[in-house]
């Protein structure tokens, strides 16, 4: 019922975003929601497609990646909504299914939805996203909440140190998504060049063992742009990645999704 | 390399993480996720501003004290539980006797009367008239009011961030019997759905406490069965005591229903994790997501679409085959009495030492793809065979539906007393998951040594349960 309203609203309804639906032939662009369990990335996810993805506020809600679709600018948009993760770290089937696709699925944007009154812990899944992903853009989602708690964030600031757009947004009252499209297209265009944070504290053994693994992995697959975070997990032993560089998964994943051409910076 | 070894770069990587992972010792892992989380720390500090603490977050806080501890949370859970119970109840009797008026006292007759008039041969007429229109006639009248009431006030309290407390609060029960905190979460979305409880058990990791929940998800009454319960405590125990306390009684009868489906499923938690399925319970940390204003108008519509709609629609389609199997075996002779009379007489003797009865069993028979239209197969069986002078108008008709208390009236006159009432709550709670439940199992284990463990435990169970209670009662009484 909702829905009506915004159809015709035409405020919302910026440069025509045209909710496709479960319609996926012929997209332009991957984007992938991600972010901790109960932000509101499947909230996200409906507004942008139309679809009706059963929300709750209930983390682990989304056990599977639903996948729908959307146009803006003339751009077709496939959207890929994931399980929610505290940490790409840790290996359980519902973790996996989002690591995997950020990893393999190669994304063209990768958007973090996190909870703004809980913007710190939530910003441990983000640094591990940003050092596995070229561009990102922050959804800094229940940013009605955080008003409502008295939490005042400085998301310019923020934008500037994580590197990436950010954008306020109140998903639930569909606040903020017009500017989400839109940095979303200006990220995936390359008009938009993401400079994403990467960590600076790790000790110097530990960064010259992962420097030098980076440099190998990157001899045998040259166009991996996540090789840090392969060497990361071959330190750490997770026979998942250390069989997909001996099947040379890792590689072939990356080439075959490319069918769109290379947005790089 | 001289090539004493060929080794290909790819070995050479691996060769080379595994060398410097015994150099850099057991605690890199740590020490990434320690970098982790100073460098997240190091970034709000200079982007969050936290003003004085609001009202609003000590009101939350205060409620989270108040529904999750040890002295008020479970009085509190099912104060909650009887006050929606309650509403159902009492809300959904109005609209139910008016549905019946409409579609089987005005509808039905109309219809049969066009039937006649093109001349349609009196086979065919009983077998869609008598048998699909009204099978799904029924189903509509009956649970589509209780529906509509439950599932958006059910919806209300999940969209409030309610349905997390109680999985707080029932989280250390099933590490107590050795299955997974998180089983209490996949248990408060089996409430909804048996299948998507199944689907949700993916949030736990280990295999063995992920097959314990999948197993014991359907103790946790569903959709389908909520309606129901509902109607069997409204017909039974609310039609024993006093016209002003039916709504509280009964409410009462369906929260103890499902406060024994949630005693089940940890004892038999307990007893999988201490027999087949052994091992340690593993450690986790439930978040509890903050509470926020449910969305009234957005919920309604959600909930009325997709889970009553939903759910009706489903025992609309299997309401109707169903109608056709009752008219056909009530219909067809075998000698003096129909073939629904021969099984129900066959199998009374049987279904009677469970508190049952013989039309409940031809009932579950028939009903078996979908256990939630159950009840108005029951019913239409019981005006059909056990021959109720007044009501209906020949073998295979439902009879008039005009409020609970009708319904009460005739079931009590076909032999039924407040034990096979009971009888029947106890084995709805108690039996095989529905086909769709079981399709998710396998889909999910993989195993049909489990998917057939997960239906066939239950229905032992239930039996079991069912023959006590009825001896007991029967000694007693």
């Amino acid at each position: 019922m909702a829905d009506l309203h915004c159809e015709t609203c035409p405020i919302h309804n910026v440069d025509n975003l045209i909710k496709l639906g479960i319609n996926m032939e012929g997209f332009d662009y991957v984007i992938a929601l991600t972010g901790n369990p109960n932000t509101g990335k499947s909230t996200v996810f409906n507004n942008l497609t139309g679809l009706r993805q059963h929300t709750g506020n209930w983390p682990g809600k989304t056990v599977t990646r639903a996948e729908g679709a959307f146009g803006y600018n003339n751009t077709k948009y496939k959207v890929v909504d994931l399980p929610g993760t505290y940490s790409l770290l840790s290996t359980s089937t519902d973790e996996e299914i989002a690591r995997d696709f950020i990893l393999f699925g190669k994304p063209d944007v990768t958007v973090i939805v996190v909870d703004a009154t809980r913007l710190e812990r939530n910003l441990n899944l983000v640094l591990q996203v940003l050092e596995i992903t070229e561009r990102a853009v922050l959804c800094l989602n229940l940013i009605d909440e955080a008003e409502r708690h008295n939490i005042e964030i400085d998301h310019r600031t923020l934008s500037r140190e994580l590197g990436i757009p950010v954008v306020p947004a109140a998903a639930r009252q569909k606040q903020g998504m017009d500017e989400l499209l839109k940095m979303i297209h200006e990220v995936a265009s390359g008009k938009y060049v993401c400079k994403p944070y990467r960590m600076k504290t790790i000790s110097k053994k530990v960064s010259k063992a992962v420097e030098s693994i980076t440099q190998k992995i990157l001899i045998e697959y040259p166009a991996l742009p996540n090789a840090r975070w392969v060497a990361m997990r071959l330190l750490e032993g997770d026979q998942s990645v250390i069989d997909a560089v001996n099947t040379g998964e890792l590689g072939k994943n990356y080439s075959e999704n490319k069918t769109q051409p290379q947005h790089v910076a | 390399m001289k090539g004493i070894i060929i080794m290909s770069n790819k070995e050479y990587i691996i060769k080379e993480a595994d060398d410097l992972r015994w150099e850099l010792g057991e605690n890199f892992h740590d020490h990434i996720i320690e970098s982790v989380y100073n460098e997240a720390g190091a970034i709000a500090a200079k982007v969050i501003n936290q003003k004085e603490e609001s009202k609003k977050f000590h009101f939350d806080q205060w409620l989270d004290r108040l529904v999750t501890s040890r002295l008020t949370g479970f009085p509190i859970m099912f104060l909650l539980l009887a006050i929606v119970f309650w509403i159902t109840i009492e809300g959904s009797n109005i609209p139910s006797g008016l549905l019946a008026s409409l579609l089987v006292d005005t509808i039905h007759p109309e219809l049969k009367l066009l039937a006649q008039n093109i001349g349609m041969p009196v086979w065919i007429n009983g077998l869609l008239i008598d048998g699909a229109y009204l099978a799904m006639a029924w189903v509509i009248a009956v649970m589509l009011p209780p529906m509509a009431i439950f599932f958006p006030l059910f919806t209300l309290l999940e969209d409030f961030g309610y349905l997390p407390r109680v999985a707080f609060n029932m989280d250390n029960l099933y590490r107590r019997v050795g299955a997974h905190g998180k089983q209490a979460l996949t248990m408060s979305m089996g409430f909804g759905c048996n299948a998507a409880g199944v689907i949700a058990t993916r949030i736990i990791d280990s295999p063995r406490e992920r097959l314990i929940a999948i197993i014991t998800n359907n103790f946790s009454l569903c959709n389908g069965r909520w309606p129901t319960q509902i109607l069997i405590a409204t017909i039974f125990i609310g039609g024993a005591v006093p016209a002003h306390l039916a709504g509280i009684v009964s409410a009462g009868a369906v929260v103890g229903i499902a406060l024994l489906g949630v005693l089940f499923s940890l004892a038999v938690s307990w007893g999988l994790s201490n027999t087949v399925l052994k091992g340690e319970a593993s450690a986790f940390s439930l978040e509890l997501p903050p509470y926020r204003p449910p969305r009234i108008l957005q919920t309604l519509y959600t909930s009325l679409i997709d889970r009553t709609i939903f759910v009706l629609w489903r025992a609309i389609i299997f309401a109707i085959p169903a109608g056709l199997v009752i008219w056909l075996v009530s219909n067809v002779q075998m000698g003096e009495l129909s073939i629904a009379e021969h099984f129900i007489n066959w199998s009374n003797p049987f279904a009677l030492l469970f508190g049952l009865n013989g039309i409940i069993l031809l009932a579950y028979i028939i009903a078996i793809p979908a256990n939630e239209i159950v009840i108005p197969t029951i019913l239409m069986l019981t005006v059909t065979t056990v021959n109720i002078v007044g009501v209906g108008s020949g073998a295979g008709v439902m009879f008039e539906l005009d409020s609970t208390a009708d319904t009460a009236e005739i079931l009590y006159s076909g032999g039924w007393s407040a034990l096979t009432g009971v009888s029947l709550m106890l084995f709805s709670l108690l039996h095989n998951p529905c086909s769709t439940t079981l399709y998710t199992i396998y889909k999910e284990t993989h195993s049909w040594k489990w998917t057939v463990v997960s239906a066939l435990l239950p229905i032992a169970i239930g039996l079991v349960v069912c023959f006590f209670v009825t001896q007991i009662w029967l000694l007693v009484a």
